[in-house]
């Protein structure tokens, strides 16, 4: 039986500045919790695919786990917390503007 | 130092000229991320978990003050005010953005630097004994060899697109500072009857599957050695594995196909080859080496050196551990210590770069270093200039006196930048040199060295750690494993683990318990932690990390 699809959101690295960013309902942002939540297979296929194409604003599109927090999406896995947040021994990257 | 020809400024400013250009129609849309990748890895630009990152290659650790500062300068103007020196003599910026790193390479090609072939499957950065040129034990200075291979490795038409990255690193001492057994290639200058040449240590390498180095020759006269070289990265480009990048390195074809075999081979390439080699290459050498010439060393008082030594223990304690015997005996070798507790291993800020340039023109000769331990040297302070410099040093932060001890941590960016890293490193080093800082045991414990990798690459060299700690993520948690015993010298050796890993909460207390059996199994305090290690072996050690497994067996015995 295939896996039950969990919620993901669509992230990247934005060309010019290489910042992490996540696809919101319109266009890209810079914060998670912006980010659209996907939870339907068929649809998240759709949006891959359209956000893959944007060659010339993104790299490196991928699939990402979160969880939902109230309707709020937080990362199921470190990697992707501290890329929603920056490195642990500097504030820079994300958390600069926290 | 080398100074640039007017050949390799022109050959610089036409190959960022090509990058910008490639940058340029990659923001255009012109090229594809597949397409521009190859090109940005070619000069030395990744994307990275949070932003872009450039290395840029300090070839043999070799800088002066004017790069120094340009070091300093970029890190202000295109970065967040700091830089990360690495393990291969590299420095990595965090946070360029892609508009920019043109003009990041522009500013180095100004100081006769570039970021060219420190990424891709070409031949890296050639790293030297950061000592060389100043060291007590050498032989022969290896930078000019070095800086013959850059110049012979750069751009090298048959050697773009090898296997697998392809690491050289030269010592020119039989105490090995380099880990050249660690590397693609190792070259180590030995005198056989007054003359010099190179042994020659091939499919040492660190990684998935750890490696020493095996030796293809044991002397090759200085005219042999790049047609030598060239033979053995020809062989490996055609023999080395491209169907599983996990099994490309050269240490897995020495591996598979033997050592008499890879010889055979090489002996066969190089006989064809020979004829090409005519000897230009000696001349650039005896060129190069000119521009290597000793500084004129000064003679003065050094009694200002054994007052303050006499009277302020924190000098005396810095001078202890971070001074290395100079060739000349009113002269010292100083290493500048990047590893204040609690500190991010091998980060300098750029006022302490700025500070380390000034203090190299004014007080060493306008020499600096980078160790693949991740401190800056400077390899030229006359003794009695050394209270001047300590006090400087320490006024910004770089007077830690932990040089060779337990804080002195070799780290790399683990996931906190890297993309490739399972777990973090950086944190795990602040931590462990934070709490020995506060059991006040680092100096009573003595020489161990502690390397922290955050995935099985190894760029933290763990597997020649005295302690190796290795991240990674078991099942979306970070786990570090502990192996004993490791040795990056002469004396190269792969640790043996420990047994399961510990979360990071539990590696902490977990590299205390050894450092406490350590102190309890030595025979006398001048038994350092290897030696110790060695006539010891695993077993107590093993009983300390595990304690609970260690009762079971007690109680099963009883």
């Amino acid at each position: 039986m295939p896996k039950p699809f969990t919620p993901k959101v669509i992230t990247a690295n934005a060309l010019l500045e290489g910042d992490v960013i996540y696809l919101a309902d319109n266009g890209w942002t810079r914060q998670l919790a912006q980010a659209e939540v996907l939870t339907d297979e068929a649809h998240a296929d759709l949006r891959m695919i359209e956000a893959a194409a944007q060659t010339d604003a993104v790299v490196g599109v991928y699939l990402a786990d979160v969880a939902l927090e109230g309707d709020t999406p937080v990362p199921t896995h470190f990697r992707e917390d501290f890329r929603a947040r920056g490195p642990s021994n500097y504030a820079h990257g994300k958390q600069e503007q926290f | 130092m080398y100074h640039y020809t007017d050949f390799d400024d022109a050959f610089l400013k036409e190959r960022n000229a090509q990058f910008r250009a490639q940058v340029e129609r990659r923001i255009d849309g012109s090229l594809t991320e597949d397409e521009f990748k190859p090109l940005r890895l070619m000069n030395g630009l990744y994307l990275q978990l949070h932003a872009y990152m450039l290395r840029v290659a300090i070839p043999y650790g070799t800088l002066n003050s004017r790069q120094m500062d340009t070091l300093a300068m970029i890190a202000d103007k295109w970065d967040k005010g700091y830089g990360h020196f690495t393990t291969r003599q590299n420095i990595q910026y965090n946070w360029p953005e892609l508009r920019d790193v043109p003009d990041m390479l522009d500013a180095l090609a100004a100081v006769d630097m570039h970021a060219i072939q420190t990424s891709g499957n070409t031949i890296r950065n050639v790293t030297a004994d950061h000592f060389a040129g100043a060291a007590a034990d050498e032989v022969a200075d290896p930078r000019p060899v070095a800086e013959l291979i850059r110049q012979w490795s750069t751009d090298h038409p048959e050697f773009q697109f090898l296997p697998r990255k392809f690491k050289v690193a030269v010592t020119g001492a039989e105490a090995d500072r380099a880990v050249i057994k660690a590397h693609d290639i190792g070259l180590r200058i030995v005198k056989r009857d007054d003359e010099i040449g190179y042994e020659v240590v091939i499919g040492g390498g660190l990684g998935r599957t750890p490696m020493i180095g095996k030796v293809l020759y044991d002397f090759v006269s200085a005219e042999d050695l790049l047609p030598t070289l060239e033979a053995i990265v020809s062989v490996y480009n055609l023999l080395g594995r491209r169907d599983n990048k996990y099994k490309a390195r050269i240490k897995i074809t020495v591996h598979e196909n033997g050592i008499e075999d890879i010889r055979a081979r090489v002996d066969a390439r190089y006989a064809l080859i020979r004829d090409q080699f005519t000897g230009i290459d000696q001349q650039m050498l005896a060129r190069i080496e000119s521009d290597f010439a000793q500084p004129s060393f000064r003679k003065a008082d050094v009694t200002p050196y054994h007052n303050t030594y006499q009277h302020d223990p924190l000098f005396r304690s810095w001078a202890d551990t971070n001074l290395a015997d100079h060739r000349n005996p009113d002269y010292a070798i100083v290493s500048i210590s990047l590893k204040a507790h609690g500190k991010t291993p091998g980060d300098a800020t750029s006022r302490q770069m700025r500070l380390m340039a000034q203090i190299a023109k004014r007080y060493g000769h306008d020499e600096l270093r980078i160790s693949h331990e991740q401190n800056v040297i400077l390899p030229h302070v006359h003794k009695g200039d050394l209270p001047s410099v300590y006090y400087a040093l320490k006024a910004e932060g770089l007077g830690t006196a932990n040089i060779g001890l337990i804080s002195d941590i070799i780290a790399c960016p683990g996931m906190d930048y890297c993309a490739l890293a399972t777990a973090r490193s950086i944190p795990i080093a602040q931590e462990i040199a934070t709490r020995f800082d506060a059991l006040k045991l680092e100096h009573e414990v003595g020489p161990l060295k502690i390397k922290i990798s955050g995935c099985i690459n190894a760029c933290g060299h763990h597997h020649v750690g005295h302690i190796g700690i290795l991240g990674l993520d078991r099942a979306g948690v970070e786990n570090y494993q502990i192996t004993l015993g490791g040795d990056g010298t002469e004396d190269a050796t792969i640790g043996e683990r420990a047994g399961p890993g510990f979360s990071a909460e539990e590696i902490i207390p977990a590299v205390e318990r050894i450092v406490l059996a350590y102190l309890d199994l030595r025979n006398d305090p001048a038994e350092e932690f290897l030696q110790t290690y060695r006539r010891l072996g695993l077993a107590p050690f093993k009983a300390a990390l595990y304690p609970e497994a260690a009762q079971k067996v007690r109680e099963n015995a009883a």
